[in-house]
């Protein structure tokens, strides 16, 4: 890939983007350039992965193609970025992961996952893939042990890496971890995260997919990620359950952590579905068709995470239960393996830049003042 | 083969920036069918308004998105001095008084403004920044006339009238460059820019120097309907050598160049033309102030060429633009790179640098950093030129939009030789600007002559297609007037 002229292009595209500054209004990537006169990379990362590909500049662009000069800001930052989340890989040798990340292969890998975790159950000589169980008991399909066992080593290896890429994008973009955990810098960035400012537009949100303003967007993503959120807080009470009060699953459906799991699932079917709509009616002239297996796989596990965590919920005390809970396990153990090499890190590194962004901004101030 | 396909409209509209889209839903708002002719492909409409950012608007008290107050009479003040005020004076203070009603009516047709925040030329506190740019600005009355029902051809080149006594009865409109429709409508409206896309005229104007002009803006400015409309016999006003026009980087596209190439440093530094001989005061005004006459100045000089000099004192204290300097460890570096005789230069930049006297220097104010004894002088942010690198930019006449044109009335109608005015013929923006611009130019009040007199001929067409010239004189302009608080 090369490498040099991705960079290169983003700098002739920025010497003229800075001499405009027309775009200025819209977000943070603009206000960003300016304050800079020259490009150097890790600036260029920089700001690639604050661009949340909204497009509003592209068709504001007087300079888009055919004009000779062919400025097209999102598909260059697109490439850009497609391309640091590579470079930041741990360990690098799976950073072309990320490329070979598509749909069909995170499928491959959950059918994989679901066969492993079918064998796990079989070694352990469970009967209960099939009959049913009474309560949903689904530790007696794997035991509370061999499931934090299994989960843990991918978790702890995907965080692991998902921390390693992090550091090496703070460097990257030469950041110290401790200005950027400033408090007040943080609460700036973490509103402007939450709310997703950057694809509301003032209030008119962004032009996606086509060339009209609209929320859909944002809004769908805010269904993916705050069900995202309402998953891992379900989980975490789960454990917290387990180990601090000694009450075992499964709980009642009323009970907090399948409530909050439902609403989360509930989300996780929601927003993927609709970015996935979105996505597919999005204008080619600036999408990265490079990226497009590597975002629809991510899209693709989380519903169909969410689909059949629901469905266990619903059937758990059928004899499908069983067969349900390890593709169920499959599906979940494949997302946290893609999650270092795959659409999940645009959510760390864009944090991160929206932090640097507040971090930049105060920074000016003190000058300023 | 010529294609005759007889479509009937209340109103044709010809032309498709901001003047046009503001004649074509004001009259579709007045419940006329029309129909737009752009004769740009759709990715480059717009005309010159695609290139553009503000618009000066009065505004007698502070409110988003302007960071102060500015008064009409304020306005109409920076108008005068500027341009030395028009023949018609009536229709320049229709423009500067009514510009208050822009605003709302821009912002009810889905355009954007940008908060007052970061204003690059300091205007912020006379102009209205659109959100995104004059690009934003225009799709967002393409897609206000789309769904309000105007009808809108692209690649649609009209190459004929059918004017008879002063009566407009059709058009002959080549479609994508291979077929022929005549179109008829009750009145038109014509909004199709200058001419300073057109090689030939320049020349015709200017003389062979027009051949070394950059031309800003859009291409497809070429004046086709401005001659039609001339050799029907409309009434031309204005001198066909004026123009807003302003210094560029020489190194800039023939067209379409925009924004980027405008260079913000002959402030700061000292211009020389091809002789390596100063001829103007650098330092005699603010830049947004004066830019417009340093276009002519560099028009002027042999060659239409000039270069400017700075110091790594400066290079940080303008706006970047799209070109990298010309650099060198010494003023004969840059020079020899620009082909410049270099003992002139050097002799030049010498003279110079001892006539500066000690000052304060401050870019913000008129600060008194200025020569003594120097012919001509450089009155305000005179610095020496003494600290390597040195730097140079090469510059040209970059021409945005002529002025000579049609004469109209109040109410955009063309008026015909003799001083008749045409029956159903209007006309807006840039093709009229020379009735409001002799000469000279402050920034952002193009794009209102092409609001106010775009939405006035609008009215106007729409209601002599109703009415059939019955009297029509309500346009919404003099509401506009009434109700924005002189």
């Amino acid at each position: 890939m090369a490498v040099n002229n991705l960079i290169s292009d983003g700098q002739d595209m920025m010497r003229i983007c800075n001499s405009c500054r027309y775009c200025e209004g819209f977000c943070a990537v603009w206000r960003a350039m300016e304050y800079r006169r020259d490009f150097p990379a890790g600036d260029l990362n920089y700001l690639a992965n604050l661009c949340h590909d909204c497009s509003e500049c592209y068709y504001a662009c007087q300079y888009a193609p055919p004009h000779e000069w062919a400025i097209n800001a999102p598909l260059t930052f697109a490439k850009i970025r497609g391309r640091s989340y590579e470079q930041y890989a741990w360990p690098g040798a799976l950073a072309s992961a990320f490329r070979a990340n598509g749909l069909v292969v995170s499928l491959i890998s959950a059918l994989a996952l679901i066969v492993f975790m079918f064998a796990v159950v079989q070694i352990k000589g469970s009967s209960a893939l099939k009959t049913s169980v009474s309560g949903g008991n689904f530790y007696q399909v794997a035991s509370h042990e061999t499931l934090i066992v299994i989960f843990g080593i991918v978790g702890l290896f995907s965080a692991l890496a998902v921390g390693i890429g992090l550091l090496r994008f703070c460097r990257d973009i030469g950041e110290q971890v401790s200005d950027l955990l400033k408090p007040s810098v943080l609460t700036t960035a973490l509103k402007e995260v939450l709310r997703l400012e950057y694809l509301d537009g003032g209030g008119w949100g962004c032009t996606y997919p086509g060339d009209e303003s609209s929320q859909w967007r944002r809004w769908f993503h805010h269904f993916t990620f705050y069900g995202f959120l309402l998953c891992f807080a379900a989980t975490t009470l789960g454990a917290i359950y387990h180990y601090v009060f000694g009450w075992h699953a499964p709980h009642g459906f009323t009970s907090l952590p399948v409530v909050l799991g439902t609403l989360g699932g509930l989300g996780l079917l929601i927003g993927p579905v609709g970015l996935l709509a979105l996505k597919l009616r999005r204008n080619r002239d600036i999408t990265d068709e490079s990226q497009w297996g590597m975002d629809t796989a991510f899209l693709v596990l989380l519903f169909l995470a969410s689909a059949t965590g629901l469905l266990l919920l619903v059937l758990r005390e059928t004899t499908a239960m069983g067969m349900l809970m390890v593709i169920h396990l499959g599906i979940v153990m494949a997302l946290f393996l893609t999650l270092p090499y795959g659409k999940f890190v645009h959510g760390i590194y864009r944090t991160t830049a929206i932090v640097k962004y507040a971090l930049e901004r105060k920074r000016k101030q003190t000058i300023g003042v | 083969m010529n294609q005759e396909n007889t479509t009937d409209y209340d109103v044709l509209v010809i032309g498709g920036g901001n003047a046009a889209l503001s004649a074509a839903i004001t009259a579709r708002e007045q419940g006329a069918s029309v129909l737009l002719l752009e004769c740009a492909p759709k990715h480059f409409r717009g005309g010159n308004s695609r290139h553009t950012r503000n618009m000066r608007l009065a505004h007698e008290t502070q409110f988003e998105p302007y960071t102060g107050a500015y008064p009409a009479e304020e306005m109409w003040n920076n108008y005068i001095k500027a341009t030395g005020g028009a023949a018609n004076l009536d229709l320049a203070k229709m423009v500067i008084y009514d510009s208050a009603s822009v605003l709302d009516w821009m912002k009810d047709h889905g355009v954007r403004f940008q908060p007052a925040i970061t204003g690059t030329l300091h205007l912020s506190r006379t102009n209205a920044w659109f959100m995104g740019g004059g690009k934003a600005m225009i799709n967002a009355l393409y897609r206000s006339a789309e769904k309000l029902g105007v009808h809108i051809r692209y690649n649609a080149e009209v190459v004929g009238l059918d004017v008879q006594d002063g009566h407009f009865r059709s058009a002959s409109v080549l479609m994508d460059g291979r077929t022929t429709e005549k179109i008829a409508a009750k009145a038109v409206v014509v909004a199709a820019g200058g001419f300073q896309s057109n090689p030939e005229w320049l020349r015709k104007a200017w003389g062979p120097v027009a051949d070394n002009f950059l031309i800003r803006g859009t291409p497809y400015d070429t004046g086709t309907l401005l001659k039609i409309l001339l050799d029907l016999g409309a009434e031309p006003i204005g001198d066909p050598t004026q123009a807003h026009m302003v210094p560029i980087d020489a190194r800039s596209p023939k067209f379409d160049g925009g924004i980027v190439t405008r260079l913000d440093c002959v402030t700061l530094g000292i211009v020389v033309n091809k002789y390596g001989e100063r001829f103007y005061d650098e330092g005699e005004d603010f830049w947004p102030m004066r830019y417009a006459i340093w276009g002519r100045l560099v028009a002027q000089q042999e060659d239409q060429i000039s270069y400017v000099f700075i110091d790594s004192k400066t290079l940080d204290k303008f706006m970047p633009s799209v070109f990298p300097p010309i650099e060198g460890h010494s003023i004969a570096e840059v020079a020899e790179q620009f082909g410049l005789p270099v003992d002139k230069v050097k002799a030049t930049v010498a003279a110079y640098n001892q006539a500066v006297q000690p000052g304060k220097f401050d870019h913000t104010i008129q600060d008194d950093c200025k020569t003594s004894g120097l012919t001509p002088p450089k009155t305000h942010w005179a610095l020496r030129i003494d600290e390597p690198p040195f730097y140079g930019y090469p510059l040209r006449p970059g021409l945005t939009f002529t002025y000579f044109g049609l004469t109209v009335d109040k109410r955009g109608t063309v008026m015909m030789k003799g001083g008749k005015p045409a029956g159903n013929i209007y006309a807006a923006g840039e093709i009229m600007a020379g009735n409001i611009l002799p000469k000279g130019y402050i920034g952002g009040v193009g794009l209102v002559i092409g609001n106010i007199f775009g939405r006035a001929a609008g009215a106007e067409a729409a209601g002599f297609a109703k009415n059939g010239g019955a009297q029509h004189r309500n346009s919404i302009v003099k509401e506009g007037r009434n109700n924005g608080g002189e």
